[in-house]
């Protein structure tokens, strides 16, 4: 490990996060690409390589996006991994950066999805045999909430506190998709009901959006932020027959990683933005992020803990739950934000005294496996 | 041939969609068009999969037995999809995780019993329902009697 680089991301940017069908998917990946070339004061030329999380894509999504921007001629990897594309994308680009492949490559996540999925939820791949029993992705969320209840005892009020928690975070964020809107826990829970027990408003929106950073070798520059340590995990083989409510496997090895590599201890991370698609992720991946002990997770949020003004505020930006969730797109606005955190250039909803932040995302939704793959990043101000 | 007033109406045409039936998962719902619930198990290991595939995830041997498995089990998981309505379903289906005896775990539906009396561990048992392209799906109900 000793002849590893040391890596920093250099700038981050995004565009703003919501329904814009109006808008063609290269133009908002222009927006956060463009934001974060000048945040990190680089130059299209020092670019030499392109790492893109995209989950449907259109096919040459990267390639395409690039003719707008004056990057061309470099190799261009396109990866997808569910809803942690961004993530995987970012991470190898850190790993092409760390092995010394490269010293300054673009990373960028893009996703339009309201020209897609114009029913609400992402419709589930039709092989896998979930779908078939008529369960869309919000009811395998649901499911792990409903087992998570019969365990511990949980009352659904407890997912509901998340959501009022990451929506009144959001409400402060000018990128993201809700912003403006902090529903009551008394709104959260008489919203129309999706999946038992998740209430509207404790699911993400289907967003378009796209974010971007600039990974490489330090430059000495104000505000660059280092890659403490990033690990990515793949799902295992699974057939429900496992303790865990769901596939939290991948999350789980992938902050045991993160936490080996860099030494440092889940109590120690100062903010974090995690996988809050629904109300129960964000509380099952603190779990498997160590925050607490499994079953606990539900009283971080009710209890203060997690709360902008707590002692670990998770999703300060709003998370999934408000920002949106453009898939590809996610795992780079975590990072985005992050970033501005470490900075203090949040904004409204910015954290004080931010200085060990932890991204983690999460790509589930594959039968007979535990889900796709996870990443997780430790970052503090260089 | 003259239809008499009496003549029994033909049942409702099912709104199911049809399983998309894969090369290696094509037994299993080949069988279920003839009522049959058959599973997948290692031919070195022992030990039962869902979904059907080439390799034991288990001992990574390439031996497979198609065995009839006993229908019965107990509910692990279970939710309700209500907003919007599952494609193929006139009303939300209640869907669980059941644990079959034989100890692997699949995402089925649970027919004839309402979602506020779904209990945990509760014994169910499976039967068959008709899809359009005249194909047939596992499904489960209440256990009507022990065996």
């Amino acid at each position: 490990m000793s002849d590893r680089k040391e890596v920093v991301i250099r700038g981050v940017g995004s565009s703003h996060y919501g329904r814009f069908p109006d808008r063609r998917v290269e133009s908002l990946a222009w927006e956060a690409i463009l934001e974060a070339m000048q945040d990190a004061g680089a130059e299209a030329g020092e670019i030499e390589a392109v790492f893109v999380g995209s989950v449907f894509g259109p096919p040459g999504v990267a390639t395409r996006t690039l003719r707008g921007i004056g990057i061309g001629g470099v190799p261009v990897i396109t990866i997808e991994a569910a809803c942690a594309s961004g993530t995987a994308a970012y991470h190898e680009a850190c790993e092409a950066v760390a092995l010394g492949r490269y010293s300054c490559v673009l990373v960028f996540g893009i996703e339009h999805l309201s020209s897609l999925f114009t029913r609400g939820a992402i419709v589930p791949e039709a092989t896998d045999s979930e779908g078939r029993a008529g369960l869309p992705l919000p009811g395998l969320y649901a499911l792990q909430a409903q087992r998570y209840m019969a365990q511990f005892g949980t009352r659904p009020e407890a997912f509901a506190e998340v959501a009022v928690k990451n929506k009144g975070n959001g409400a402060h964020n000018p990128r993201a998709q809700l912003k403006g809107s902090a529903p009551t826990l008394d709104e959260v829970m008489s919203a129309k009901m999706i999946a038992e027990p998740l209430t509207f408003l404790q699911c993400c929106p289907v967003s378009d959006g796209s974010a971007a950073a600039v990974v490489g070798r330090p430059k000495g520059r104000r505000g660059e932020v280092r890659v403490l340590a990033s690990a990515m995990a793949s799902g295992q083989l699974w057939d429900h027959r496992s303790k865990e409510f769901w596939g939290e496997g991948p999350v789980r090895r992938a902050a045991q990683a993160a936490y080996a590599q860099s030494g440092i201890k889940p109590s120690e991370v100062d903010v974090l933005e995690v996988h809050d698609s629904f109300t129960i992720g964000e509380i099952l991946t603190l779990e498997a992020l160590d925050l607490c002990k499994v079953g606990e997770g539900a009283s971080l949020a009710p209890s203060g803990h997690t709360q902008r003004g707590g002692q670990q505020p998770v999703n300060p930006s709003g998370g999934l739950l408000s920002r949106g969730h453009p898939l590809g797109a996610t795992g780079t606005a975590q990072i985005a934000e992050i970033v501005w955190q470490l900075r203090g250039m949040a904004g409204a909803h910015q954290v004080p005294n931010a200085k060990l932040g932890l991204v983690e995302t999460m790509g589930g939704g594959a039968a007979g496996m535990e889900g796709n793959a996870s990443v997780v990043s430790l970052l503090a101000l260089r | 041939m003259t239809q008499t007033p009496d003549a029994p109406t033909p049942p409702p045409k099912p709104t199911r969609i049809a399983p998309i039936i894969q090369h290696d998962a094509k037994f299993f719902w080949d069988a279920s068009d003839k009522e049959e619930f058959l599973g997948e198990k290692c031919g070195d290991c022992q030990q039962f999969r869902f979904p059907p595939r080439p390799m034991c995830p288990h001992c990574h041997s390439l031996k497979r037995e198609e065995v009839k498995l006993s229908g019965y089990g107990t509910v692990h998981g279970w939710t309700i999809p209500r907003h919007p309505p599952p494609f193929g379903f006139k009303e939300a289906p209640i869907v669980i995780i059941v644990e079959l005896q034989e100890g692997t775990r699949m995402v089925s539906n649970l027919v004839g019993v309402a979602y506020e009396d779904v209990k945990q561990d509760m014994e169910v048992e499976v039967f068959f329902e008709p899809t359009m392209g005249n194909h047939k799906v596992p499904v489960f109900r209440p256990r009507s009697k022990k065996a």
